[in-house]
């Protein structure tokens, strides 16, 4: 058993509106920032928890967004490997 | 015909919805508190509008988990009706009773404002007094009320005649300017595969008094009361 750090990016699905990315990327635009061409805007999640190894940490990250943390009809996670917390 | 009405920490429609099934609808209704796990044998069950939990995470994602919602899902496998509201569509989805999901406003903004809203289907538990393609006037007041769902999805509930409210002009046009929020399709509201459980943005609670500039929501309620009672 160990103690581990993992981040969780959640970002909204692509293909879909995302109002929020949209209104910075022509705040940027209106700033200078003429290159860019998309921004979106989600979330990052650091969860500590106890668990077994790194995989089985990462295991159960992925679990929790699967059911609470990214909703699968709007959203997509990426989790970072886990560290030693 | 006893309503339970669920009050989550946040919620701030509940006083309302009482009011318009106990004052307006003359039918018995009752709080139900989020931690219990008893649904007072009550008839329909009404998730009402506000922001439980704060929004945090996503709208109504933290609220499904809330231990009264075991109960409501049991009730609406039963068939027993569900009316989400507002928030209370978007803990619906969540909670997997209705698909799809509810987004920020496309235009970013709180939108409070009379919207109008074209009867798709009467021939369901929340419309039967309604006539199809009839225009309802019924305020909407969300941050998140842009519905999306992947196109299969949206396909089949229209097929299915599952889609039951739209967002419409006066004419009963489904214009992008009568569209509060980006709504696909103009979708403001919809119901699950029993029937039994509709979730809509639009408030008809608050649309149950001529003083308060319509009563156009009164039927919706009325019509629950006609189906379940026959």
């Amino acid at each position: 058993m160990g103690k581990f750090r993992i981040a969780v990016h959640i970002t909204p699905r692509k293909g879909l509106l995302d109002p929020q990315g949209n209104a910075v990327k022509d705040a940027l635009h209106t700033l200078g920032f003429k290159p860019v061409k998309d921004v979106h805007i989600g979330r990052y999640i650091v969860i500590e928890t106890d668990a077994y190894d790194a995989i089985a940490a990462e295991e159960t990250v992925t679990e929790m967004c699967r059911k609470l943390l990214a909703n699968p009809v709007t959203e997509d996670f990426e989790i970072e490997s886990a560290v030693h917390a | 015909m006893k309503f339970g009405i669920v009050t989550f920490p946040g919620s701030n429609c509940d006083y309302d919805a009482f009011h318009a099934v106990t004052d307006v609808l003359g039918e018995e209704a009752t709080y139900l508190w989020h931690k219990d796990h008893d649904l007072q044998a009550s008839d329909v069950i009404i998730l009402p509008g506000g922001f439980s939990y704060g929004d945090y995470l996503r709208a109504g994602a933290i609220a499904r988990f809330s231990p009264i919602m075991q109960e409501v899902a049991a009730h609406a496998k039963g068939g027993g009706p569900v009316l989400g509201i507002c928030n209370g569509f978007q803990i619906a989805c969540e909670a997997g009773l209705l698909p799809g999901a509810l987004m920020r406003n496309s235009h970013l903004q709180f939108v409070s404002a009379e919207a109008r809203i074209r009867v798709e289907t009467a021939d369901t538990m929340f419309t039967n007094l309604y006539e199809r393609g009839e225009i309802l006037r019924i305020p909407v007041a969300h941050g998140d009320g842009r519905y999306v769902a992947p196109a299969g999805v949206l396909e089949e509930l229209e097929a299915e005649g599952r889609v039951i409210f739209k967002y419409a002009d006066a004419s009963g046009n489904l214009s992008a300017d009568a569209n509060p929020n980006g709504s696909e399709r103009n979708i403001a509201g919809i119901i699950s595969e029993g029937g039994n459980v509709l979730g809509m943005m639009p408030h008809p609670e608050r649309a149950c008094s001529p003083l308060l500039g319509s009563n156009d929501g009164v039927r919706l309620l009325e019509s629950i009361l006609a189906r379940v009672a026959a």
